[in-house]
Order: C-alpha cells, then structure tokens, then sequence
C-alpha cells in the first residue's frame, strides 16, 4: 500500500482543489441502510421538523465520508490515511427535490511531520454554512 | 436532565467479533459514493498492496458501538435520545481495516461534561482483532441537546 503522492513534493500551504459532492434524499436512505443509522431526521421530513429541524438533514458521517472521499482520492490509496477527526459544526439540510443539496470540500496541506506524514486540514461547506470545523486528516505520503 | 457520572470510566465489550466482508465494504463505499476499485475489487487492492479490499476511513461507525447500545439506553445513565446529535469524530489507524478482519470493540464512556446547556459524552472505541492486534481506535462525542439545562 502506497499514496501516489509524493511527500518531497508537496509543500505546506498547499492547495488541493475544491470538488463539490451532491447529497440527495436517496443518497441518505442508501447511507442508513449501509452505516445502520436509521434516525428519522436523515429520512423522514414530519419528524425531523416535529424536533424542530428545518427539514431532512443529512447524517453528520455522511458528510465526513464525503471529507474522507476527498482525501483518499488526494493521496491516492485509502490506506494511506492514518488519522482522521472532524467536529460537526453545522447541518446539511437536505430538500425534497432532484438537486438536493451540495457538499463543496477543499484542502491544504497545513503541515509537513516526520516519517514522511502530512497533516490536511480540509473545509467542508453547503451553501454558506461551514458543515465541519476542526477537520483534519494525517496522511502517510510516500 | 444532566447525564449520571457514575458511568465514566466504564467499558463496553461487543458480545460477538464483528466480520469485515467484501460485500459490507462495496455496500457502504457505494452508499457514501466513492467508486475506488480498492473498496470493490479484490485484485485492484491486492495489485495496492492490501490483502483485500480495505475499508474507507469511516467505515468503523458501522460497528464500533455495537456493544455500547446497551449502556446508552441504560434509564440511570438519563440519556435522552431524541436530543441526541453527533458532536465530534475522530479515527486513529493502526492499519486499514480489510475484508476477513474479525473485530472486537472496546467502549469505554472517557468523560461527561456540560457545555452551555448540553451535555457532552465521550466515547473511546479500541478496536482490535480476535488475535490481540490493535487496529483502530475511534473517539467519538455525542451532544445532548438542553440536557444541562
């Protein structure tokens, strides 16, 4: 197992570019049959504003899948990915339409560590909202 | 109502190891979207390097609180579920999780504390093989909404 990134060729401050993943009612129904996590919020719209959400919300791992998705495909082997942490910070409100709702996810590189690992802290936003703080993954470069 | 202290510092043990399959790691992959040949192709993760499929990074929430369902719906522990959101989540890898991995998980309730008007428990997941190998440890805080209040 290997990153195809290069530790001695990444620098920190380093950008990795924005990619936006698309989140719809059916993506959340999917995520709780995989994951087990059957909450109503991530499904059912009259409970989730009976608890006084704005509307279906998506699974806060969800969103986090979506950030490790991110990374993985940054370096190149998900084995590569030594740590992984985030705070939830904010909801991704999922509409009732084809759309859905939008997960855009960017990167830096915010520090290079021994043993040729870097640390990537990552911002996660849906629409105006950041959906994540504290992101960060420790990655294993080769 | 604020969450009973008495429980910090004890440990939950899954009662059954927990099998990583290929099809579990391709059914959840699929679900969070991520077409990588190294979740669903044996061949594409042994020609990486792996003994098998691997799983994605937050591929442990499927099963690291198995054994924890037990103590979180425990009346005198005062958890009410429906104020329940996640707060924070945190993986620290010992090695990828792959497919014929058999798991146990350790959970033990590391702190209880207030913040504001919630109430915020910390959970720690070891999780290791049926042999001993430690693989993965998760930390994981759920936030009672209002229950300091």
């Amino acid at each position: 197992m290997a990153a195809t990134v290069k530790y001695d060729e990444v620098e920190a401050g380093q950008e990795i570019p924005a990619v936006e993943y698309r989140v719809r009612r059916v993506d959340l129904v999917k995520y709780a049959g995989a994951s087990g996590d059957f909450n109503p919020i991530h499904w059912n719209e009259r409970h989730a504003k009976a608890v006084g959400l704005p509307d279906v919300i998506a699974h806060g791992m969800y969103t986090m899948a979506q950030g490790g998705r991110f990374v993985t495909d940054w370096a190149g082997d998900p084995g590569a990915v030594v740590e992984y942490g985030v705070r939830f910070s904010s909801m991704v409100v999922v509409p009732d339409d084809d759309q859905g709702a939008t997960i855009t996810i960017s990167g830096v590189v915010e520090e290079k560590r021994e043993d040729k690992r870097v640390v990537v802290a990552l911002t996660a936003k849906s629409g105006d909202a950041r959906v994540l703080s504290r992101a960060r993954a420790v990655v294993q470069l080769s | 109502m604020p969450l009973n202290r008495d429980f910090v510092g004890r440990t939950y043990t899954s009662s059954a190891p927990y099998e990583v399959s290929r099809v579990k790691i391709s059914e959840f992959a699929t679900a969070i979207g991520d077409t990588n040949p190294i979740y669903h192709d044996r061949q594409a993760a042994v020609a990486a390097g792996h003994p098998d499929v691997v799983a994605p990074p937050t591929f442990p929430i499927v099963f690291s609180l198995l054994g924890t369902g037990d103590a979180l719906s425990d009346p005198d522990l005062g958890l009410n579920f429906a104020m329940v959101v996640h707060g924070e989540q945190r993986f620290e890898y010992e090695r990828p999780i792959h497919a014929g991995d058999e798991l146990v998980c350790a959970s033990t309730i590391e702190e209880i504390r207030s913040v504001g008007r919630n109430e915020l428990l910390t959970l720690r997941s070891d999780i290791s093989t049926t042999s001993g190998e430690l693989v993965c440890r998760t930390y994981n805080i759920i936030v009672e909404r209002g229950g300091a209040a």
